[in-house]
Protein backbone atom coordinates (compact mmCIF):
# COMPACT_ATOMS: atom_id res chain seq x y z
CA UNK A 1 0.00 0.00 0.00
CA UNK A 2 1.77 3.48 -1.08
CA UNK A 3 1.49 6.15 1.78
CA UNK A 4 -1.15 8.19 3.27
CA UNK A 5 -1.35 11.77 1.67
CA UNK A 6 -0.67 14.44 4.61
CA UNK A 7 -3.87 16.08 3.39
CA UNK A 8 -5.72 13.26 4.39
CA UNK A 9 -4.22 13.90 8.22
CA UNK A 10 -5.58 17.31 8.24
CA UNK A 11 -9.18 16.08 6.45
CA UNK A 12 -9.17 14.14 9.76
CA UNK A 13 -8.02 16.44 12.13
CA UNK A 14 -10.62 18.65 10.90
CA UNK A 15 -13.43 16.05 11.14
CA UNK A 16 -12.40 15.51 14.45
CA UNK A 17 -12.43 19.35 15.30
CA UNK A 18 -15.79 19.69 13.82
CA UNK A 19 -17.17 16.36 16.33
CA UNK A 20 -14.92 18.71 18.98
CA UNK A 21 -16.88 21.64 18.55
CA UNK A 22 -20.32 20.32 17.83
CA UNK A 23 -20.38 18.82 21.44
CA UNK A 24 -18.50 21.81 22.68
CA UNK A 25 -21.05 24.09 21.68
CA UNK A 26 -24.27 22.26 22.68
CA UNK A 27 -22.67 22.61 26.32
CA UNK A 28 -23.03 26.45 26.07
CA UNK A 29 -25.50 27.87 28.17
CA UNK A 30 -28.05 29.86 25.95
CA UNK A 31 -27.53 32.86 28.62
CA UNK A 32 -23.58 32.69 27.10
CA UNK A 33 -24.63 33.01 23.49
CA UNK A 34 -23.78 36.03 22.20
CA UNK A 35 -20.49 36.00 23.90
CA UNK A 36 -20.00 32.88 22.37
CA UNK A 37 -20.38 34.45 18.77
CA UNK A 38 -17.86 37.31 20.30
CA UNK A 39 -15.53 34.83 21.58
CA UNK A 40 -15.42 32.58 17.94
CA UNK A 41 -14.86 35.82 16.09
CA UNK A 42 -11.77 36.46 18.29
CA UNK A 43 -10.28 32.68 17.83
CA UNK A 44 -11.03 33.05 13.72
CA UNK A 45 -9.13 35.60 13.59
CA UNK A 46 -5.93 33.02 14.00
CA UNK A 47 -6.30 33.52 10.15
CA UNK A 48 -3.43 36.32 11.30
CA UNK A 49 -1.24 33.31 11.34
CA UNK A 50 -1.72 33.05 6.85
CA UNK A 51 -0.73 37.25 7.35
CA UNK A 52 1.88 36.85 9.09
CA UNK A 53 3.42 34.59 6.36
CA UNK A 54 2.13 37.05 3.57
CA UNK A 55 3.78 39.92 5.16
CA UNK A 56 7.37 37.96 5.65
CA UNK A 57 7.27 36.60 1.85
CA UNK A 58 10.38 37.32 0.08
CA UNK A 59 11.35 36.96 -3.68
CA UNK A 60 14.31 35.01 -3.20
CA UNK A 61 12.23 32.18 -1.43
CA UNK A 62 11.27 29.81 -3.38
CA UNK A 63 14.93 29.67 -5.82
CA UNK A 64 14.91 29.68 -9.20
CA UNK A 65 11.44 28.26 -9.53
CA UNK A 66 10.16 30.93 -7.85
CA UNK A 67 11.39 33.60 -10.35
CA UNK A 68 10.23 31.58 -13.12
CA UNK A 69 6.91 31.86 -11.37
CA UNK A 70 7.41 35.94 -11.84
CA UNK A 71 7.10 36.01 -7.61
CA UNK A 72 9.59 38.85 -7.66
CA UNK A 73 6.12 41.05 -7.99
CA UNK A 74 4.06 38.68 -6.15
CA UNK A 75 6.32 38.67 -2.87
CA UNK A 76 5.87 42.55 -3.09
CA UNK A 77 2.15 42.17 -3.51
CA UNK A 78 1.61 39.61 -1.06
CA UNK A 79 3.42 41.84 1.52
CA UNK A 80 1.06 44.78 1.04
CA UNK A 81 -2.18 41.88 1.30
CA UNK A 82 -0.93 40.65 4.44
CA UNK A 83 -0.53 43.34 6.08
CA UNK A 84 -3.75 44.76 5.40
CA UNK A 85 -5.32 41.09 7.18
CA UNK A 86 -2.97 41.53 9.58
CA UNK A 87 -4.75 44.85 10.87
CA UNK A 88 -7.94 43.27 10.00
CA UNK A 89 -7.03 40.73 12.05
CA UNK A 90 -5.94 42.55 14.79
CA UNK A 91 -9.07 44.91 15.13
CA UNK A 92 -11.36 41.22 15.98
CA UNK A 93 -8.43 39.66 17.96
CA UNK A 94 -8.37 42.74 20.06
CA UNK A 95 -11.81 44.14 20.06
CA UNK A 96 -13.16 40.32 20.04
CA UNK A 97 -11.58 39.21 22.99
CA UNK A 98 -11.98 42.39 25.11
CA UNK A 99 -15.50 42.63 24.12
CA UNK A 100 -16.11 39.20 25.50
CA UNK A 101 -14.37 40.00 29.11
CA UNK A 102 -16.19 42.99 29.11
CA UNK A 103 -19.57 41.25 28.63
CA UNK A 104 -18.77 38.12 30.59
CA UNK A 105 -17.91 40.35 33.85
CA UNK A 106 -21.20 41.38 33.89
CA UNK A 107 -22.65 38.28 34.06
CA UNK A 108 -23.02 37.70 37.87
CA UNK A 109 -24.79 35.58 40.37
CA UNK A 110 -27.72 36.73 43.36
CA UNK A 111 -26.14 38.27 46.28
CA UNK A 112 -27.35 36.34 49.04
CA UNK B 1 12.23 26.44 15.25
CA UNK B 2 11.96 22.81 13.66
CA UNK B 3 8.66 22.34 11.65
CA UNK B 4 7.80 19.55 14.41
CA UNK B 5 7.59 22.03 16.77
CA UNK B 6 5.86 24.50 15.80
CA UNK B 7 3.22 21.89 14.30
CA UNK B 8 2.90 20.58 17.82
CA UNK B 9 2.99 24.33 19.34
CA UNK B 10 -0.45 25.35 17.02
CA UNK B 11 -1.89 21.93 18.03
CA UNK B 12 -1.51 22.99 21.50
CA UNK B 13 -2.91 26.64 20.42
CA UNK B 14 -5.94 24.92 19.03
CA UNK B 15 -6.56 22.84 22.50
CA UNK B 16 -6.53 26.51 24.14
CA UNK B 17 -9.03 27.21 21.76
CA UNK B 18 -11.44 24.47 22.36
CA UNK B 19 -10.44 24.72 26.49
CA UNK B 20 -12.22 28.91 25.53
CA UNK B 21 -15.43 27.59 24.21
CA UNK B 22 -15.70 24.60 26.61
CA UNK B 23 -15.65 27.81 29.67
CA UNK B 24 -18.81 28.93 28.41
CA UNK B 25 -20.70 26.37 29.71
CA UNK B 26 -21.33 28.52 32.59
CA UNK B 27 -20.53 31.62 33.47
CA UNK B 28 -18.69 30.89 36.15
CA UNK B 29 -15.28 29.33 34.01
CA UNK B 30 -16.53 31.41 31.21
CA UNK B 31 -14.27 34.22 32.24
CA UNK B 32 -10.94 31.49 32.68
CA UNK B 33 -12.20 30.25 28.97
CA UNK B 34 -11.97 33.90 27.58
CA UNK B 35 -8.15 33.88 28.96
CA UNK B 36 -7.41 30.18 26.95
CA UNK B 37 -8.58 31.89 23.94
CA UNK B 38 -5.92 34.46 24.54
CA UNK B 39 -3.30 32.18 25.46
CA UNK B 40 -4.11 29.83 22.43
CA UNK B 41 -3.99 33.34 19.98
CA UNK B 42 -0.65 34.69 21.56
CA UNK B 43 1.16 31.02 21.15
CA UNK B 44 0.38 31.01 17.53
CA UNK B 45 0.92 34.47 16.73
CA UNK B 46 4.40 33.60 18.53
CA UNK B 47 5.36 30.42 17.10
CA UNK B 48 4.44 32.01 13.10
CA UNK B 49 6.95 34.83 14.56
CA UNK B 50 9.90 32.56 15.28
CA UNK B 51 9.19 30.60 12.07
CA UNK B 52 9.29 32.66 9.54
CA UNK B 53 12.42 35.43 7.87
CA UNK B 54 11.84 38.63 9.52
CA UNK B 55 13.70 41.27 7.68
CA UNK B 56 13.12 45.38 8.99
CA UNK B 57 10.47 45.43 6.45
CA UNK B 58 8.27 42.67 7.66
CA UNK B 59 9.03 43.47 11.06
CA UNK B 60 7.63 46.72 10.52
CA UNK B 61 4.56 45.78 8.78
CA UNK B 62 3.67 43.50 11.53
CA UNK B 63 3.94 46.19 14.71
CA UNK B 64 2.73 48.56 12.37
CA UNK B 65 -0.43 46.14 11.46
CA UNK B 66 -0.75 44.91 15.03
CA UNK B 67 -0.47 48.35 16.40
CA UNK B 68 -3.13 49.87 14.30
CA UNK B 69 -5.65 47.12 14.38
CA UNK B 70 -5.47 46.43 17.89
CA UNK B 71 -5.28 49.71 19.21
CA UNK B 72 -9.01 50.43 16.96
CA UNK B 73 -9.79 46.88 18.55
CA UNK B 74 -9.48 47.98 21.92
CA UNK B 75 -11.34 51.24 21.51
CA UNK B 76 -14.47 49.85 19.77
CA UNK B 77 -14.71 47.16 22.49
CA UNK B 78 -14.28 49.44 25.37
CA UNK B 79 -16.62 52.14 23.54
CA UNK B 80 -19.33 50.03 22.40
CA UNK B 81 -22.93 50.27 23.88
CA UNK B 82 -24.22 46.69 24.58
CA UNK B 83 -27.38 47.02 22.69
CA UNK B 84 -25.10 47.83 19.50
CA UNK B 85 -23.67 44.22 20.29
CA UNK B 86 -25.56 42.68 17.15
CA UNK B 87 -23.67 44.85 14.54
CA UNK B 88 -20.80 44.79 15.99
CA UNK B 89 -20.04 40.98 15.85
CA UNK B 90 -21.39 41.27 12.20
CA UNK B 91 -18.59 43.94 11.45
CA UNK B 92 -16.53 41.37 13.20
CA UNK B 93 -17.35 39.03 10.81
CA UNK B 94 -16.83 40.94 7.79
CA UNK B 95 -13.35 41.69 9.07
CA UNK B 96 -12.30 37.57 9.17
CA UNK B 97 -13.79 37.14 5.86
CA UNK B 98 -11.77 39.73 4.06
CA UNK B 99 -8.85 38.64 5.67
CA UNK B 100 -9.50 35.10 4.54
CA UNK B 101 -9.62 36.74 1.03
CA UNK B 102 -6.86 38.75 1.70
CA UNK B 103 -4.78 36.13 3.16
CA UNK B 104 -5.54 33.36 -0.10
CA UNK B 105 -4.75 36.35 -2.58
CA UNK B 106 -0.97 36.83 -0.61
CA UNK B 107 -0.67 32.71 -0.93
CA UNK B 108 -1.76 32.87 -4.80
CA UNK B 109 0.84 35.35 -5.49
CA UNK B 110 3.62 34.34 -3.38
CA UNK B 111 3.03 30.87 -3.23
CA UNK B 112 6.96 29.62 -1.99
CA UNK B 113 5.93 31.74 1.28
CA UNK B 114 3.09 29.50 2.19
CA UNK B 115 5.47 26.09 1.38
CA UNK B 116 2.44 25.04 -1.69
CA UNK B 117 4.49 25.89 -4.31
CA UNK B 118 5.38 22.68 -6.93
CA UNK B 119 8.88 21.79 -8.57
CA UNK B 120 7.79 24.16 -11.37
CA UNK B 121 6.82 27.22 -9.47
CA UNK B 122 3.18 25.93 -10.13
CA UNK B 123 0.53 25.56 -7.13
CA UNK B 124 -0.14 22.06 -6.07
CA UNK B 125 -4.32 21.72 -7.89
CA UNK B 126 -5.49 20.84 -4.05
CA UNK B 127 -3.74 23.98 -2.40
CA UNK B 128 -5.58 25.95 -5.19
CA UNK B 129 -8.84 24.28 -4.41
CA UNK B 130 -8.38 25.44 -1.00
CA UNK B 131 -7.99 28.82 -2.37
CA UNK B 132 -10.67 29.29 -4.06
CA UNK B 133 -12.68 27.76 -1.01
CA UNK B 134 -11.49 30.34 1.06
CA UNK B 135 -11.48 33.39 -0.89
CA UNK B 136 -15.30 32.25 -2.22
CA UNK B 137 -16.60 31.81 1.69
CA UNK B 138 -14.42 34.61 2.96
CA UNK B 139 -16.18 36.84 0.09
CA UNK B 140 -19.17 35.70 1.27
CA UNK B 141 -18.93 36.17 4.67
CA UNK B 142 -17.32 39.66 4.32
CA UNK B 143 -20.15 41.16 1.84
CA UNK B 144 -22.99 39.09 3.97
CA UNK B 145 -21.88 41.08 7.11
CA UNK B 146 -21.57 43.95 5.94
CA UNK B 147 -25.35 44.05 4.68
CA UNK B 148 -25.81 42.73 7.88
CA UNK B 149 -24.69 45.20 10.20
CA UNK B 150 -26.26 47.93 7.82
CA UNK B 151 -29.60 46.10 9.34
CA UNK B 152 -28.91 45.81 12.00
CA UNK B 153 -27.21 49.52 12.21
CA UNK B 154 -30.41 50.72 10.76
CA UNK B 155 -28.10 52.16 7.74
CA UNK B 156 -30.59 50.34 5.47
CA UNK B 157 -33.74 48.98 6.30
CA UNK B 158 -35.05 45.79 7.42
CA UNK B 159 -37.23 44.99 5.58
CA UNK B 160 -36.47 42.35 2.83
CA UNK B 161 -35.34 43.26 -0.62
CA UNK B 162 -36.76 41.21 -3.02
CA UNK B 163 -35.39 41.03 -6.47
CA UNK B 164 -36.79 39.30 -9.19
CA UNK B 165 -35.48 36.11 -10.16
CA UNK B 166 -33.50 36.11 -7.20
CA UNK B 167 -32.73 32.22 -6.89
CA UNK B 168 -31.85 32.07 -10.77
CA UNK B 169 -29.50 34.69 -10.09
CA UNK B 170 -27.96 32.94 -6.91
CA UNK B 171 -27.75 29.66 -9.14
CA UNK B 172 -25.98 31.16 -11.97
CA UNK B 173 -23.54 32.77 -9.77
CA UNK B 174 -23.13 29.60 -8.32
CA UNK B 175 -22.17 27.92 -11.24
CA UNK B 176 -19.94 30.46 -12.28
CA UNK B 177 -17.78 30.46 -9.22
CA UNK B 178 -17.71 26.68 -9.46
CA UNK B 179 -16.58 26.90 -13.30
CA UNK B 180 -13.93 29.42 -12.18
CA UNK B 181 -12.77 27.30 -9.52
CA UNK B 182 -12.32 24.26 -11.98
CA UNK B 183 -10.27 26.66 -14.33
CA UNK B 184 -8.36 28.09 -11.50
CA UNK B 185 -7.28 24.79 -10.79
CA UNK B 186 -6.56 23.74 -14.27
CA UNK B 187 -4.04 26.77 -14.97
CA UNK B 188 -1.91 25.35 -12.37
CA UNK B 189 -2.60 28.73 -10.28
CA UNK B 190 -1.53 31.28 -13.51
CA UNK B 191 -5.11 32.56 -14.03
CA UNK B 192 -4.87 35.19 -11.58
CA UNK B 193 -8.12 36.60 -13.18
CA UNK B 194 -9.99 33.94 -12.57
CA UNK B 195 -9.18 33.64 -8.99
CA UNK B 196 -10.47 37.35 -8.53
CA UNK B 197 -13.58 36.48 -10.95
CA UNK B 198 -14.48 34.05 -7.60
CA UNK B 199 -13.79 36.50 -5.10
CA UNK B 200 -15.81 39.12 -7.10
CA UNK B 201 -18.68 36.90 -7.83
CA UNK B 202 -18.65 36.08 -4.33
CA UNK B 203 -18.97 39.61 -3.27
CA UNK B 204 -21.94 39.88 -5.30
CA UNK B 205 -23.44 36.43 -3.99
CA UNK B 206 -22.86 37.38 -0.13
CA UNK B 207 -25.14 40.96 -1.29
CA UNK B 208 -27.95 38.43 -2.82
CA UNK B 209 -28.06 36.19 -0.10
CA UNK B 210 -28.40 38.66 3.07
CA UNK B 211 -30.84 41.38 1.19
CA UNK B 212 -34.15 39.30 0.91
CA UNK B 213 -33.26 38.25 4.67
CA UNK B 214 -35.75 40.51 7.19
CA UNK B 215 -34.48 42.37 10.18
CA UNK B 216 -36.58 40.20 12.93
CA UNK B 217 -34.32 36.99 11.11
CA UNK B 218 -31.35 38.35 11.39
CA UNK B 219 -30.30 36.13 14.46
CA UNK B 220 -30.43 33.51 11.93
CA UNK B 221 -28.25 35.47 9.61
CA UNK B 222 -25.73 36.71 12.03
CA UNK B 223 -25.33 33.10 13.56
CA UNK B 224 -24.73 31.88 9.90
CA UNK B 225 -22.08 34.42 8.92
CA UNK B 226 -20.35 32.97 11.99
CA UNK B 227 -20.44 29.79 10.75
CA UNK B 228 -18.98 30.68 7.46
CA UNK B 229 -16.23 32.77 8.55
CA UNK B 230 -15.45 29.68 10.28
CA UNK B 231 -15.34 27.51 7.22
CA UNK B 232 -13.45 30.16 4.94
CA UNK B 233 -10.85 29.97 7.86
CA UNK B 234 -10.51 25.95 8.07
CA UNK B 235 -9.96 25.91 4.18
CA UNK B 236 -7.05 28.10 4.57
CA UNK B 237 -5.85 26.09 7.32
CA UNK B 238 -5.87 23.40 4.81
CA UNK B 239 -3.57 25.55 2.64
CA UNK B 240 -1.25 26.80 5.07
CA UNK B 241 -1.43 22.84 7.14
CA UNK B 242 -1.85 24.96 9.91
CA UNK B 243 -3.48 23.11 12.96
CA UNK B 244 -4.83 25.88 15.14
CA UNK B 245 -6.23 26.96 11.96
CA UNK B 246 -7.86 23.87 11.66
CA UNK B 247 -9.13 23.24 14.72
CA UNK B 248 -10.57 27.10 14.98
CA UNK B 249 -12.45 26.91 11.97
CA UNK B 250 -14.43 23.54 12.78
CA UNK B 251 -15.16 24.89 16.04
CA UNK B 252 -16.39 28.53 14.80
CA UNK B 253 -17.33 26.51 12.02
CA UNK B 254 -20.09 23.94 13.72
CA UNK B 255 -20.44 26.64 16.69
CA UNK B 256 -22.43 28.92 13.64
CA UNK B 257 -24.54 26.02 12.81
CA UNK B 258 -25.51 24.92 15.70
CA UNK B 259 -26.40 28.52 16.61
CA UNK B 260 -28.56 28.63 13.17
CA UNK B 261 -30.44 25.83 14.23
CA UNK B 262 -30.84 26.98 17.54
CA UNK B 263 -32.63 30.09 16.01
CA UNK B 264 -34.29 27.96 13.38
CA UNK B 265 -35.85 26.38 15.63
CA UNK B 266 -37.16 28.83 17.75
CA UNK B 267 -39.14 30.12 15.00
CA UNK B 268 -40.07 26.96 14.00
CA UNK B 269 -38.77 27.57 10.77
CA UNK B 270 -36.79 26.09 8.23
CA UNK B 271 -32.81 26.75 7.60
CA UNK B 272 -33.77 27.09 4.08
CA UNK B 273 -36.87 28.96 4.19
CA UNK B 274 -35.03 32.00 6.25
CA UNK B 275 -31.92 31.98 3.83
CA UNK B 276 -34.84 31.96 0.84
CA UNK B 277 -35.79 35.02 2.43
CA UNK B 278 -38.82 37.02 1.96
CA UNK B 279 -40.60 36.65 5.09
CA UNK B 280 -42.93 39.53 6.15
CA UNK B 281 -44.40 39.70 2.70
CA UNK B 282 -46.73 36.66 3.06
CA UNK B 283 -48.38 37.92 6.25
CA UNK B 284 -51.28 40.20 4.48
CA UNK B 285 -53.68 38.19 4.47
CA UNK B 286 -53.63 37.66 8.38
CA UNK B 287 -53.28 41.62 9.21
CA UNK B 288 -56.30 42.05 6.83
CA UNK B 289 -58.46 40.27 9.42
CA UNK B 290 -58.03 43.40 11.75
CA UNK B 291 -58.53 43.67 15.17
CA UNK B 292 -60.27 41.06 16.47
CA UNK B 293 -61.92 43.16 19.52
CA UNK B 294 -60.92 46.09 21.98
CA UNK B 295 -58.41 45.78 23.79
CA UNK B 296 -58.03 47.48 27.37
CA UNK B 297 -55.70 49.87 28.45
CA UNK B 298 -54.22 50.79 31.36
CA UNK B 299 -51.45 53.07 33.13
CA UNK B 300 -48.18 52.66 34.89
CA UNK B 301 -50.13 53.32 38.21
CA UNK B 302 -52.82 50.23 37.72
CA UNK B 303 -49.61 48.16 36.44
CA UNK B 304 -48.00 49.26 39.70
CA UNK B 305 -50.30 48.57 41.97
CA UNK B 306 -51.24 44.77 40.64
CA UNK B 307 -47.91 44.01 40.70
CA UNK B 308 -47.05 44.92 44.06
CA UNK B 309 -49.63 43.24 45.64
CA UNK B 310 -48.76 39.98 43.45
CA UNK B 311 -46.66 36.80 44.64
CA UNK B 312 -44.83 35.93 41.51
CA UNK B 313 -43.99 38.56 38.43
CA UNK B 314 -42.59 36.98 35.19
CA UNK B 315 -40.98 39.55 33.14
CA UNK B 316 -40.55 38.80 29.49
CA UNK B 317 -38.43 41.08 27.82
CA UNK B 318 -37.94 41.45 23.44
CA UNK B 319 -36.46 43.55 21.39
CA UNK B 320 -38.41 46.54 21.84
CA UNK B 321 -36.57 46.57 25.38
CA UNK B 322 -33.27 46.71 23.48
CA UNK B 323 -34.55 49.55 21.35
CA UNK B 324 -35.61 52.11 24.08
CA UNK B 325 -32.67 50.51 26.62
CA UNK B 326 -35.02 49.90 29.28
CA UNK B 327 -33.20 47.26 30.75
CA UNK B 328 -32.07 49.49 33.08
CA UNK B 329 -35.15 51.01 34.37
CA UNK B 330 -36.59 47.56 34.47
CA UNK B 331 -34.41 46.01 36.81
CA UNK B 332 -34.94 49.11 39.10
CA UNK B 333 -38.86 48.07 38.81
CA UNK B 334 -37.97 44.65 39.45
CA UNK B 335 -35.81 45.59 42.59
CA UNK B 336 -38.70 47.57 44.15
CA UNK B 337 -40.61 44.57 43.44
CA UNK B 338 -38.48 42.23 45.01
CA UNK B 339 -38.34 44.52 48.29
CA UNK B 340 -41.59 44.32 48.78
CA UNK B 341 -41.66 40.69 48.56
CA UNK B 342 -42.45 39.72 45.07
CA UNK B 343 -40.93 36.70 43.64
CA UNK B 344 -39.32 38.51 39.85
CA UNK B 345 -38.24 35.87 37.60
CA UNK B 346 -36.80 36.82 33.67
CA UNK B 347 -38.35 34.43 30.82
CA UNK B 348 -36.07 34.38 26.96
CA UNK B 349 -37.31 33.36 24.20
CA UNK B 350 -34.96 32.20 21.71
CA UNK B 351 -35.09 34.60 18.96
CA UNK B 352 -36.09 38.15 21.25
CA UNK B 353 -34.26 40.33 19.99
CA UNK B 354 -31.80 40.51 17.31
CA UNK B 355 -28.71 37.64 17.94
CA UNK B 356 -28.60 34.45 19.86
CA UNK B 357 -28.23 35.64 23.78
CA UNK B 358 -29.19 39.46 22.96
CA UNK B 359 -31.66 39.58 25.82
CA UNK B 360 -29.33 37.66 28.32
CA UNK B 361 -26.46 40.21 27.76
CA UNK B 362 -28.43 43.30 28.52
CA UNK B 363 -30.22 42.19 31.29
CA UNK B 364 -26.78 41.52 32.44
CA UNK B 365 -25.71 44.79 31.64
CA UNK B 366 -28.47 45.89 34.05
CA UNK B 367 -27.05 43.97 36.75
CA UNK B 368 -29.66 41.15 36.70
CA UNK B 369 -28.29 37.91 38.20
CA UNK B 370 -28.29 35.46 36.01
CA UNK B 371 -29.88 32.92 38.14
CA UNK B 372 -33.21 34.90 37.52
CA UNK B 373 -33.05 34.62 34.59
CA UNK B 374 -34.73 31.50 32.57
CA UNK B 375 -34.67 29.88 28.64
CA UNK B 376 -38.02 29.38 27.65
CA UNK B 377 -38.36 25.29 28.15
CA UNK B 378 -37.47 25.99 31.93
CA UNK B 379 -39.69 28.48 32.76
CA UNK B 380 -42.68 27.66 30.55
CA UNK B 381 -44.69 25.87 33.05
CA UNK B 382 -44.42 28.38 35.76
CA UNK B 383 -46.95 31.14 34.07
CA UNK B 384 -49.72 28.97 35.00
CA UNK B 385 -48.41 30.20 38.90
CA UNK B 386 -47.66 33.24 37.88
CA UNK B 387 -49.70 36.53 38.83
CA UNK B 388 -48.37 38.90 36.48
CA UNK B 389 -46.44 38.38 33.11
CA UNK B 390 -45.27 41.67 32.00
CA UNK B 391 -44.44 41.78 28.69
CA UNK B 392 -42.22 44.53 27.72
CA UNK B 393 -40.83 44.89 23.94
CA UNK B 394 -41.49 41.53 22.80
CA UNK B 395 -44.65 40.35 20.95
CA UNK B 396 -44.66 37.33 18.43
CA UNK B 397 -43.05 35.30 20.60
CA UNK B 398 -46.07 35.58 22.88
CA UNK B 399 -48.68 35.28 20.52
CA UNK B 400 -51.45 32.27 20.95
CA UNK B 401 -52.25 31.63 17.83
CA UNK B 402 -48.82 29.97 17.10
CA UNK B 403 -50.30 26.47 19.56
CA UNK B 404 -54.13 27.42 18.89
CA UNK B 405 -54.50 29.05 15.04
CA UNK B 406 -53.07 26.66 12.21
CA UNK B 407 -54.26 28.93 9.65
CA UNK B 408 -51.42 31.92 11.69
CA UNK B 409 -48.01 32.04 9.70
CA UNK B 410 -46.52 31.10 12.84
CA UNK B 411 -48.16 28.42 13.81
CA UNK B 412 -46.15 25.93 15.69
CA UNK B 413 -43.64 28.29 17.16
CA UNK B 414 -43.02 27.39 20.56
CA UNK B 415 -44.12 30.56 22.43
CA UNK B 416 -44.19 31.78 25.75
CA UNK B 417 -47.54 30.69 27.67
CA UNK B 418 -47.94 34.46 29.10
CA UNK B 419 -51.47 34.29 28.54
CA UNK B 420 -51.58 31.43 31.38
CA UNK B 421 -50.88 34.27 33.94
CA UNK B 422 -53.50 36.00 35.70
CA UNK B 423 -53.10 38.91 34.61
CA UNK B 424 -51.24 39.86 31.43
CA UNK B 425 -49.59 43.51 31.08
CA UNK B 426 -48.68 44.32 27.24
CA UNK B 427 -45.62 47.26 27.43
CA UNK B 428 -45.99 48.21 23.77
CA UNK B 429 -45.42 51.33 21.53
CA UNK B 430 -48.76 51.01 20.21
CA UNK B 431 -51.55 48.08 18.84
CA UNK B 432 -49.95 47.19 15.85
CA UNK B 433 -48.83 43.77 14.63
CA UNK B 434 -45.36 42.13 15.17
CA UNK B 435 -42.69 41.64 12.25
CA UNK B 436 -44.05 39.16 10.54
CA UNK B 437 -47.67 41.44 10.20
CA UNK B 438 -49.66 38.66 12.47
CA UNK B 439 -52.32 40.20 14.92
CA UNK B 440 -51.57 38.71 18.08
CA UNK B 441 -54.91 38.03 19.70
CA UNK B 442 -53.73 38.08 23.11
CA UNK B 443 -54.08 42.26 23.44
CA UNK B 444 -58.05 41.37 23.23
CA UNK B 445 -58.38 39.14 26.55
CA UNK B 446 -60.15 40.06 29.44
CA UNK B 447 -56.85 39.25 31.68
CA UNK B 448 -54.43 41.96 29.38
CA UNK B 449 -53.68 44.98 29.69
CA UNK B 450 -52.02 47.09 27.00
CA UNK B 451 -49.52 49.40 28.49
CA UNK B 452 -48.93 52.04 25.76
CA UNK B 453 -45.88 54.09 25.52
CA UNK B 454 -42.20 53.66 24.92
CA UNK B 455 -40.12 50.65 27.36
CA UNK B 456 -37.87 52.69 28.81
CA UNK B 457 -40.30 55.88 29.98
CA UNK B 458 -43.49 53.51 30.70
CA UNK B 459 -40.89 51.42 33.33
CA UNK B 460 -39.74 54.35 34.74
CA UNK B 461 -43.22 55.63 35.09
CA UNK B 462 -43.99 52.38 37.09
CA UNK B 463 -40.96 52.82 39.32
CA UNK B 464 -42.36 56.19 40.21
CA UNK B 465 -45.79 54.41 41.00
CA UNK B 466 -44.19 52.06 43.28
CA UNK B 467 -41.96 54.40 45.26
Amino acid sequence: MEAVDPVIFRLAIFVLAVFVGYYVVWSVTPALHTPLMAVTNAISSVIIVGALLAATATAGGGGEAAVAAGSEGGAGFSRFLGFIAIILASVNIFGGFLVTQRMLAMYKKKER
Amino acid sequence: MSANLAALLYLGSGILFIMALRGLSSPETARQGNFFGMAGMAIAIVTTLLAVNLDFLSIVLIIGGVAIGGVAGAVIAKRIPMTAMPQLVAAFHSLVGLAAVLVAAAALYAPEAFHIAGPLGNLKTLSLLELALGTAIGAITFSGSVIAFAKLNGNMSGAPILLPARHLINIGLGVFIVIMIAFLMASGGDAKLAFWLITITAFIVGVTLIIPIGGADMPVVVSMLNSYSGWAAAALGFTLENTALLVTGALVGSSGAILSYIMCKGMNRSFISVILGGFGETGDAAADAGPQGTAKQGSAEDAAFVMKNAGKVIIVPGYGMAVAQAQHALKEMADILKEEGVDVAYAIHPVAGRMPGHMNVLLAEAQVPYDEVFELEDINSDFANADVAFVIGANDVTNPAAEDDPSSPIYGMPVLQVWKARTVFFVKRSLGSGYAGVENPLFFRDNTMMLLGDAKKMAESIVKSLE
